[in-house]
């Protein structure tokens, strides 16, 4: 039994030769949905339904395991992703006030993205620099020992 | 053979002995011991979702739940003590501080096994902090409706819909607190691969899933002086409604239906029996075409619209072997608003057409295509279930069990025992072979009752001599069963063989229409064997076995129709089916 997707998208060359590696091994699911967030930065619904045609699973099935594991994306995150770190360390030096002051500053919420779909926010938990608490991650650029005074400068940076 | 193995326990210190593998539930069941459960039901597998099924067991400090552990050799089994009551009553004040408390207004009001549960254990408040969800009602597909802030997370729907179904359109989605049971990605159901069938209603032990109720469309109608009510009745429903006032399973109801029908201000009541043996006469005809002629085989029955609109997603290779009949249902809709609104000199327009069924996808198919307004207009207008006909008796105050019994009006309401086991899986099946053979040979079968396509196994298969001539047949029940049947077809068509089998039946409820999604609630083997056996009664006290020797059939085709399978039945009784994407987003 296929499920059939009515779009006209099609995976990348990249994830379908991975797929075709994966396809019968047991785990192919979880790894090629892997492989898709790495291509397009997250799994869009189109993808999904590809998959489940070159898998042979059931939707539901691969929205169970999206949505079961937090790592996996469903939106299009932005240009940017600011990952604040809200692991013990951070949160005792005022994390939560950074992610704050972002939302603030950006007008969205945690896993928002903004309407020019330049930048997303993520809390995360600890990326190990609890040295430099309160710490954030933009696109693997590490910003340590924050305040909520620098944060409109160090945005103003990305939007240039 | 080999020998199951019996294994020696104890449960509450009687002793009972069972097979290996049975689990401590089913063995307790065996010897008159309920535990309760939310989450187990005798259709599915155990989830161990619920936790109210938990014992002890001798020898383990823990609680066992008894949904999915197995008994074995020389256990000691105690099932109810003050400690386990006392546990299970905190286990139901958790699930309850996650669940509304507005049963007032809920689709299962009275008859919920949540609402029981809590009944018996005096539940009189939560001790703790509640977390109610907010998440909204789907009303999309119009038959069903989710209501996922009542769902306790037992995974019965998931099992039905993925497992005996094989449907796949929920799904638990999330985790932890915020888990629900939604279509994939959290689309309308009526976005998904969903084929109404109602299973996961049928199954669903709260009202986190229920029909849509329509019983007030058809007071409105009811109530319109303007309007002329014509009802019709499905075979399943006569078998089942007792169950809701009082009756034991499978008694059979016809003719108290026909009177109460009349009592609700139905001008006229038809009976799908009777559009059944019409057909029957359609699909015979078709099938003796298609077996003579070298047309398409196997010919696949479609008179199940949850079947049809699975076929159209999932089998789309297969629409050349369809029947191209339309329903009993919708025969009788189209034959209602033409035939007999010329015959009795009535304005169409002015006809609503109410059908009572064991189905919730009998609601969707009224407007499927195009084809359902074959008269120019809907060609029924409205469907309840036999659960929402129960409510509407109960409604009206009339004293269902001391009502006399009533006749149908005869131009449509008279049948055959052919008309009456379409409600049985292998019924449609039985049905047609004793109209086929007759179309082949001239006679009637000497024995009418053919028992190969009986009963509840998933797929029966057998082979029908008409004279010499090997009929060989297939009938699956419970979508899951489809895929094995229509595999063998599909091999047989790639490496260019004969096909394995010449006609299929196919319903999408285990147990046929007896187990529809709209009939009432509990359905278990138990009572789809029962509700089965007044079928097959009705149909051996019927003086005429076969459709095809009714004779408000015979008027029918002479008066109306002419031939079976000419233009004037073609326009008003077939239909034509198109593929459909499994997800609409």
């Amino acid at each position: 039994m296929k499920e059939q997707s009515n779009t006209s998208f099609t995976l990348s060359p990249a994830v379908l030769e991975y797929i075709d590696k994966w396809k019968d091994k047991p785990g192919n699911l979880i790894m090629t949905l892997h492989k898709v967030q790495e291509e397009y930065g997250y799994v869009p619904r189109s993808a999904a339904l590809q998959l489940t045609e070159l898998l042979d699973i059931p939707l539901a099935k691969i929205y169970g395991v999206l949505t079961f594991y937090h790592l996996f994306k469903l939106k299009k995150p932005g240009k940017y992703l600011i990952q604040v770190c809200i692991g013990t360390a951070c949160y005792l030096n005022g994390g939560e006030d950074i992610l704050q002051e972002l939302e603030h500053i950006l007008g969205i919420g945690v896993n928002q993205t903004t309407p020019d779909e330049l930048f997303s926010i993520e809390a995360v938990r600890c990326i190990g620099c609890c040295g430099l608490s309160p710490v954030m991650n933009i696109n693997g650029e590490i910003f340590g020992k924050l305040k909520k005074e620098d944060l409109a400068k160090i945005i103003a940076q990305y939007t240039k | 053979m080999t020998e199951t193995k019996m294994i020696k326990a104890k449960i509450n210190d009687i002793p009972v002995e069972v097979p290996a593998g049975t689990t401590i539930l089913d063995a307790a069941r065996k010897i008159h011991v309920n535990i309760p459960t939310l989450c187990k039901h005798p259709d599915l597998n155990a989830t161990a979702g619920c936790g109210i099924c938990i014992v002890k067991v001798k020898g383990s400090n823990k609680l066992l739940r008894s949904c999915c552990t197995d008994i074995s050799e020389g256990m000691e089994v105690t099932t109810h003590d003050s400690e386990i009551i006392q546990v299970r009553k905190t286990v139901l004040e958790l699930i309850l501080s996650n669940h509304p408390d507005d049963c007032l207004h809920c689709g299962r009001n009275t008859n919920c096994e949540l609402q029981n549960l809590a009944a018996h254990f005096v539940i009189r408040g939560v001790p703790f902090h509640t977390y109610k969800n907010s998440l909204p009602k789907d009303f999309s597909t119009g038959n069903i409706v989710l209501v996922p802030n009542k769902c306790i997370l037992c995974g019965r729907c998931v099992d039905v819909c993925q497992n005996i179904q094989n449907v796949w359109a929920l799904n638990f989605v999330g985790r932890g607190i915020s888990t629900r049971i939604a279509p994939a990605g959290d689309i309308l159901l009526a976005d998904s691969p969903c084929v109404r069938c109602g299973q996961c209603a049928a199954h669903c032990p709260t009202g986190a899933i229920v029909e849509y109720d329509n019983t007030y469309d058809v007071w409105h109608a009811l109530h319109d002086k303007d309007k002329y009510c014509i009802v019709q009745i499905a075979p399943a429903v006569r078998v089942a409604i007792g169950e809701a006032f009082g009756y034991e399973p499978g008694e059979l109801l016809t003719n108290k239906l026909y009177a109460v029908l009349k009592k609700l201000g139905f001008k006229t009541v038809f009976d799908t029996n009777f559009s059944a043996d019409v057909t029957i006469i359609e699909e015979a005809t078709e099938f003796v075409s298609r077996f003579t002629t070298g047309g398409t085989l196997p010919l696949i029955t479609s008179c199940c619209p949850s079947w049809v609109d699975f076929m159209e997603k999932y089998q789309i290779d297969m629409i050349d072997h369809f029947s191209t009949c339309k329903s009993p249902q919708q025969m009788m809709g189209a034959l209602t608003k033409t035939y007999f609104a010329e015959k009795e000199g009535i304005d169409p327009k002015k006809i609503f057409m109410v059908s009572i069924m064991p189905c919730t996808a009998k609601k969707y198919e009224i407007s499927r295509t195009k084809d359902m307004s074959a008269s120019g207009i809907q060609d029924t207008d409205a469907v309840l279930t036999t659960r929402e006909l129960s409510r509407m008796i109960k409604q009206s105050g009339i004293d269902f069990k001391n009502l006399p019994g009533d006749d149908p009006d005869h131009i449509m309401g008279d049948y055959s025992g052919a008309g009456t086991i379409f409600a049985a899986t292998g019924g449609v099946m039985e049905a047609a072979i004793r109209t086929a053979y007759h179309y082949v040979t001239g006679e009637n079968l000497k024995d009418v009752n053919v028992e190969a396509v009986r009963g509840l196994k998933g797929v029966k298969e057998g082979v029908i001599d008409i004279k010499g001539t090997k009929v060989k047949v297939a009938v699956a029940h419970g979508l899951g069963n489809v895929e094995y049947v229509l595999n063998k077809v599909k091999e047989a068509k790639l490496k260019g063989e004969e096909p394995p089998y010449h006609f299929i039946e196919v319903m999408a409820c285990p147990g046929g229409c007896v187990g529809g999604g709209g009939q009432p609630y509990g359905v278990t083997d138990y009572l789809r064997t029962e509700r089965a056996a007044g079928i097959y009664k009705d149909d051996v006290d019927q003086e005429i076995r076969c459709s095809h020797d009714n004779p408000m059939i015979k008027k029918l085709y002479q008066e109306y129709l002419g031939e079976p399978g000419s233009k004037k039945a073609h326009h008003l009784l077939h239909t034509h089916y198109e593929p459909k994407p499994v997800y609409i987003k």
